[in-house]
């Protein structure tokens, strides 16, 4: 398309005599790949993290970028709705966090299998549903993905388990996917999400106890935003290096803006998980840009959200990724 | 001319089963009949079960299908609900229902809400199930009935079976329903033999889910009840039988739904109710008996008004002389019919 029309402006420039200038370089000039370099993880009980160089091929990039921006849009969308009160109740934004979930699901096959908190619009987007179903599941609509009887927490599509309400609820039933799997013999894994508050949950550490105990193939992944709810993690955990939480289980922690780096850490835990030698974690080191839900107090938002805007601004997940592209 | 008989006749002649083995049974055969059947619970596969229900079974289907899992209950109930999410169909034991409560957030929120909030695109097919109510000397933490508490959820299919063959056909319909089952069994009937006849012995043998049973047939008083409590009414109705008092005995089998239908017809041919239950009588079973009486055709009927006997409302004494009190008794049931008949 590009050629078509350099060629045409190039043509009719010469013939008019007029000197237009165009883009001398034609669509075969764009390299098919890049190789990067990407931030090295730290490890916990593992000899050797995820590869610190990875190569990107232009669909790739250009397929990451375009969901990235899509679930970007689509969130300031439902924040727009959710402000005019079309949508209602509970809506929780996953912007700023969008290199974490197509970083996973460029690191997993699509008959793997999901399930994350109720930060969920981007993955219900990532796992297959079209933004029309999300937002018409949002807005209350019998076209929603779950008829309009779940909302926004209770999405959800095939291999992917929703959209939980209840913070930690969500990881238990993942390792109860991925011992399904297990059963099934299938050498499908399970992304089991929580987020750094649910990070400190009973249950979680029931999780990893019994994955670890019938090594069950489960990725569990902290999505370290560092703030649960309005709490920072200094003032939540004891521990705050999520990666290291579950002990007995190897972890890595990962640059969550980068989703190239997201992407490597995810599928070397996949493959970890595939062997055959149990489970994994994974903290992924992301931010949100909006507050908890939007149903949040402004004041704590604003108060860290101004001063960390500026420090995270260098660090927009697509803007990363543009800049490379 | 007895072995000829015996040669002719076709089919298992009806055997005394234990409540125990009947549900040991069931299991062993939905195990055989569907791969994606297992169980897990605590102590449920090397010790044979805590209360030995799952005897032999770890030993005939292995690691693999019958699994011992650690004291946790929230982590494994939440890990049975996802496999049931997944496409297999668990058996999630409780040692007791009072541990369930660890665990409940997993049975409502994410076992019995799931269908609905999916629209459907997401079933669980699990069943929860272990001894509930009170048992002997256990004490308070220990001794609570959950029926109520699960019966008061959307959801969720609760049963609760009195003898072998209620254990036995329940506990296998649940197993095959593709919704979330809670059964609640009964620990003091573990050990009780009743007779199974050779069409409760077959393979196939269900008994519905939502359907009450007429126990003993009776034109005088109905008497409603579920569980252990059903037999002290049968005693009771048998004592009364003898002063000319014919009570009609309704095994209600599940929980929810509930089939009020065959209690208003009851009520409707006998004039007279009283419901009979183990647990707390504050929101409880015999409440929603009365409350859904009055709502239908059936209260029109009514000579009087019916009549709830139930658990004392304390947490459960250790003492056997209060323990005893603190549950329905032969004589208290007694009480009631003859207060409600006014004889």
């Amino acid at each position: 398309m590009l050629t078509i029309v350099s060629n045409a402006l190039r043509g009719s420039a010469s013939k008019n005599g007029t000197r237009l200038v165009v883009s001398a370089r034609s669509y075969a000039d764009f390299t098919p790949q890049v190789s990067f370099d990407i931030k090295r993880c730290d490890v916990h009980r593992l000899d050797q993290g995820p590869p610190d160089k990875t190569v990107l091929t232009r669909e790739q990039g250009l397929q990451y970028y375009r969901t990235m921006q899509v679930m970007r849009r689509m969130e300031l969308k439902a924040d727009q709705l959710y402000k005019q009160k079309i949508i209602r109740g509970f809506c929780h934004l996953y912007d700023g966090q969008e290199a974490c979930a197509v970083g996973i699901e460029a690191g997993i096959k699509p008959d793997d299998h999901l399930i994350t908190a109720y930060r969920a619009h981007g993955y219900t987007y990532t796992r297959g549903v079209p933004v029309k179903e999300i937002l018409a599941e949002l807005t209350g609509r019998k076209g929603g993905v779950a008829k309009g009887k779940g909302g926004s927490m209770h999405m959800y599509a095939k291999h992917f388990y929703g959209g939980n309400g209840i913070v930690g609820a969500q990881v238990p039933l993942g390792a109860g996917v991925a011992l399904a799997c297990k059963y099934h013999g299938n050498s499908q894994v399970c992304v089991a999400l929580y987020g750094d508050g649910a990070a400190n949950q009973g249950q979680i550490f029931e999780s990893y106890n019994m994955a670890a105990l019938w090594k069950l193939p489960c990725i569990f992944i902290c999505e370290n935003n560092k703030y649960g709810m309005g709490t920072s993690v200094e003032r939540a955990s004891a521990n705050t290096d999520y990666y290291k939480r579950g002990d007995f289980i190897p972890g890595i922690r990962v640059d969550g803006m980068d989703v190239l780096c997201v992407r490597e850490a995810t599928k070397f835990a996949a493959d970890y998980c595939r062997s055959g030698k149990g489970p994994i974690l994974m903290e992924l080191q992301t931010y949100r840009y909006h507050g908890h839900s939007m149903s949040d107090p402004g004041s704590p938002v604003l108060l860290y959200g101004c001063c960390s805007f500026f420090l995270v601004r260098g660090t927009n997940p697509w803007i990363k990724l543009k800049s490379v592209s | 001319m007895a072995a000829l008989r015996c040669f002719l006749r076709s089919g298992k002649p009806a055997m005394e089963v234990t409540v125990r083995d009947a549900l040991n049974q069931a299991m062993d055969e939905e195990l055989e009949r569907d791969d994606r059947v297992f169980l897990l619970g605590e102590e449920v596969a090397q010790y044979d079960g805590a209360y030995k229900v799952s005897r032999g079974l770890w030993k005939k289907y292995g690691d693999k299908r019958i699994i011992d899992t650690p004291i946790t209950e929230m982590g494994f109930a939440g890990i049975a609900v996802g496999s049931a999410m997944a496409g297999l169909r668990p058996i999630c034991e409780f040692m007791t229902f009072n541990f369930s409560m660890q665990a409940i957030d997993q049975v409502i929120n994410s076992a019995a809400k799931t269908y609905y909030m999916s629209a459907g695109l997401q079933s669980v097919p699990i069943v929860f199930r272990g001894p509930n109510g009170a048992s002997a000397g256990v004490a308070a933490q220990h001794s609570q009935c959950f029926a109520a508490w699960y019966g008061h959820c959307p959801g969720l299919k609760v049963v609760s079976p009195w003898n072998s063959e209620d254990a036995r056909g329940l506990l296998k319909s649940a197993i095959r329903d593709d919704n979330p089952v809670v059964f609640l069994e009964n620990e003091l009937m573990y050990g009780v033999p009743f007779e199974l006849s050779e069409e409760a012995q077959s393979k196939d043998f269900t008994v519905p889910i939502g359907k009450a049973k007429i126990e003993r047939q009776g034109n005088h008083i109905t008497l409603v009840s579920h569980s252990r409590m059903v037999g002290h009414c049968l005693d009771a109705a048998a004592v009364l039988a003898k002063e000319g008092i014919e009570c009609e005995v309704i095994n209600l089998r599940t929980i929810r739904p509930m089939d009020i239908e065959t209690i208003e017809a009851s009520v409707i041919k006998t004039n007279h109710l009283v419901t009979v239950e183990g647990g707390w009588p504050q929101f409880g079973v015999g409440a929603e008996i009365c409350a859904r009486i009055m709502e239908g055709p059936a209260f029109n009927y009514l000579d009087a008004p019916a009549v709830r006997v139930t658990g004392v409302d304390i947490p459960m004494p250790y003492a056997k002389i209060l323990e005893d009190h603190s549950v329905p008794q032969i004589k208290d049931i007694m009480f009631s019919v003859k207060k409600t008949l006014n004889v």
